[in-house]
């Protein structure tokens, strides 16, 4: 079986569905000619076709407002957006147009189309090219938001979500596109070679939408994490010397709750790890919940590690970034509070 | 600083007309003889660019070249349509004022436009309308009693209690969903056309917008993206005078005219008499044969006239001259079409008499039925209804909700 990276491997995603689906398309800045900034739409337009990879205006909102004309149609677009850092000026389209469409009609359009985003920090991109932007998302009712930790998985979740009926948000974790993260930013980044997840098949498979996966068995705490932060996870697993269970969520809507919760009601502790800011985080829904459902399991507080309350950092990335080493230290404090 | 330096101004512009004020309409500019001569569809755009300073009319003005020639029987359609659709409106606007529905918006004045795109375009052909144009149902037969349920939300609602009243979706008559938000739906109508080229369909996609709503980045971006990719589309600017109570001015209109703003997408634009049914047909015609020849979008402004408020919750009065609609310059398109079937020997005032009382009992039927079903607060379809159809499947938060409220 062939060693992808995750760009690789979404490029072949989109290829296994250009080949297979007369419907789906892909338009957006740069991606036609030049296969895209990070590359991911590379020769895509050469294998299938103008008409199916091209490109598009630097209009945000217009790239979606047509994609979900396009999907009311009938077709399949897969739009990309070429940071979420700008995905803003086509809010209004996302929220009012593609989550509603569905239920405003009584099901008589939809939008199924799949937003393709490189997201989040660590490679000095500033406030502009870091962001991580899922929250605001996932408390649109009628978006779905899909977040892949490694190649498999990026390629199986990629394809379930262009064949998904629903619009989704699909963001890329750009620190993991061309190799894992070990969580260590000071130390040389390692490619994808010899990672068992790198081990992508060539055709069509899919990764369901809405089924987490545990990452590792633990005992001791459930750890809560999607994308980067996985990477970070295992880092600051290994750091901290607890056995923890590391849940990747892969999506945050549809979210396996059942998993969280299972896992949770084992452990008896829970620490969220999220690059984004923790204010208003996606982790505060994800504590809540487990409030709710665990809460006599519960044997410490729920803790979160997230982004601080700011806008992303240029210089102080790094200080920004929830780490292994934060990430350790909630897990000892989880096990040292009680 | 240069010495001939003097303090700026801001410019702030203002109707030529307030409440108090003598109606005035002296800023509507039309450049005499312009743009009269129907081209070729195919014509080149850069051989155009008169046309959106003109005024294209048929009824009333000796302009055979851009008479549609429609048969009387398509003419008195039309004109059972408008006027159906006036009967409608000020029924339901009563309604509204009895607290059977909670919102109401009427078309009062701009009726031609709706319905006379709706006829000359194709089954099939896709409009994505504004909150303006239910004309176009009317005009196809969509149910009359359907309509009522929507806007009284009750039981047999189509859009399950979902939707604020008049933001219709109904597929089956190529009108697409609605939504409060103005303009976003501009570039959907894009989208749509470009998916039909793709797909090398023959359909072709109506967006509408308002005056006011070309200044939303959604208008450029789909006017971007029409030229971009030649959409076989329809781009229609209703330029009704006001938005809500902020006249055409506050949208540019003192510099250029709507149909302009075409010019600097490399888009044909015309501008329309709104209110002549003849003149709309004739450049909704024009428009669709250039974009079935896969020669791309048109833009075209329907310089017409709002005539009612805004919405049930505005009172024109507090910011317009109270009898600003009756010095209307274009007229009344209902009258004007009528005027012109009775010149032509097509009609009579005795058959639109009694047109207008068939229409009306047609109405009353209808809303009597949807009225037994029930209005506002009396009737609405199951609560289970408020979970569906927000993914295509229930998400586990809509079971456990459902459940948390007893169903």
């Amino acid at each position: 079986m062939a060693t992808m990276t995750m760009i690789q491997a979404l490029n072949s995603a989109l290829d296994v569905k250009l080949g297979d689906d007369p419907d789906t398309l892909i338009f957006g800045q740069d991606v036609g000619y030049f296969g895209g900034v990070f590359r991911v739409t590379d020769g895509l337009q050469k294998k299938h076709g103008m008409q199916r990879c091209f490109d598009a205006p630097i209009s945000e909102g217009g790239i979606i407002a047509t994609a979900i004309g396009m999907g009311a149609y009938g077709l399949r677009p897969v739009p990309e957006i070429q940071f979420a850092d700008y995905i803003l000026p086509a809010f209004d389209q996302l929220v009012s147009e593609a989550a509603r469409l569905r239920y405003r009609s009584n099901g008589e359009f939809w939008a199924p189309i799949t937003v393709r985003s490189p997201y989040g920090g660590g490679i000095f991109g500033g406030q502009t090219h870091s962001q991580s932007p899922e929250a605001i998302f996932a408390h649109i009712t009628g978006l779905k938001t899909v977040i892949p930790s490694n190649p498999f998985d990026a390629k199986g979740l990629l394809i379930a979500a262009i064949e998904d009926d629903d619009p989704v948000i699909f963001l890329e974790p750009k620190r993991l596109y061309n190799g894992p993260f070990d969580g260590r930013h000071d130390q040389a980044l390692k490619t994808w070679a010899g990672d068992p997840t790198a081990e992508v098949p060539e055709g069509h498979y899919t990764v369901p939408l809405g089924k987490a996966a545990i990452v590792r068995q633990g005992s001791e705490a459930t750890i809560l994490a999607y994308g980067t932060m996985v990477h970070v996870a295992k880092a600051g697993i290994a750091d901290s010397g607890v056995d923890a269970e590391l849940i990747d969520l892969r999506s945050i809507v549809p979210l396996d709750v059942d998993t969280i919760v299972a896992s949770v009601t084992k452990t008896g502790r829970c620490v969220i790890l999220h690059e984004a800011s923790r204010f208003g985080g996606f982790g505060g829904e994800l504590a809540a919940l487990v409030q709710e459902r665990c809460f006599w399991a519960l044997k410490s507080p729920i803790e979160r590690v997230a982004g601080w309350d700011t806008p992303y950092p240029h210089a102080f990335e790094w200080d920004y970034f929830p780490g292994p080493g934060r990430l350790a230290k909630a897990l000892k404090r989880t096990m040292e509070n009680h | 600083m240069t010495d001939n330096a003097v303090p700026l101004r801001l410019h702030i512009p203002q109707p030529v007309a307030r409440p108090g004020d003598a109606s005035r309409f002296d800023y509507l500019s039309f450049v005499p003889g312009a743009a009269v001569q129907r081209p070729e569809f195919d014509t080149p755009e850069p051989e155009l660019r008169e046309f959106p300073y003109g005024l294209i009319r048929v009824i009333g003005e000796d302009n055979a070249a851009w008479d549609p020639g429609l048969d009387p029987e398509m003419m008195r359609s039309g004109l059972r349509a408008m006027l159906q659709t006036r009967l409608f409106e000020d029924r339901m606007f009563r309604a509204h004022r009895q607290g059977k529905t909670s919102f109401f918006m009427k078309s009062t004045g701009e009726e031609a436009i709706g319905v006379a795109q709706s006829l000359a375009l194709a089954p099939g052909d896709m409009c994505f309308p504004t909150y303006r144009v239910q004309g176009w149902l009317i005009a196809r037969d969509y149910p009359l009693e359907d309509m009522i349920n929507q806007i009284y939300s009750n039981e047999k609602d189509p859009l399950k209690g979902r939707q604020l009243p008049i933001l219709y979706s109904a597929r089956d008559y190529g009108f697409y969903s609605l939504s409060g938000n103005v303009g976003s739906r501009f570039g959907h109508a894009v989208g749509w056309a470009m998916a039909s080229a793709y797909k090398g369909a023959c359909h072709i996609a109506l967006g509408y917008i308002g005056e006011g709503t070309t200044a939303e980045g959604d208008f450029h971006e789909a006017l971007t993206f029409a030229s971009v990719y030649r959409a076989p589309a329809i781009l229609v600017i209703t330029n009704n005078q006001w938005a809500i109570s902020s006249f055409a001015g506050i949208a540019g209109a003192e510099q250029t005219t709507f149909a302009a703003k075409a010019l600097a997408y490399g888009l044909p634009g015309l501008r329309v008499d709104g209110n002549d049914f003849l003149a709309v047909w004739a450049a909704t015609k024009w428009a669709a044969d250039r974009a079935r020849a896969n020669l791309g979008a048109t833009v075209i402004e329907f310089v017409t006239y709002r005539v009612a408020g805004h919405s049930t919750s505005d009172d024109p009065t507090k910011y317009r001259p109270a009898d600003e609609p009756s010095h209307w310059p274009l007229g009344d398109p209902i009258e004007r079409l009528k005027v012109h079937l009775i010149d032509v020997g097509e009609w009579s005032e005795e058959r639109h008499a009694q047109l207008e009382s068939e229409l009306t009992e047609t109405l009353r039927a209808a809303q009597r039925a949807a009225e037994a079903i029930g209005t506002l607060g009396k009737s609405k379809p199951s609560v289970a209804e408020m979970f569906e159809g927000v993914f295509k499947e229930l998400d586990w938060r809509a079971i456990e909700q459902r459940r948390e409220i007893g169903i």
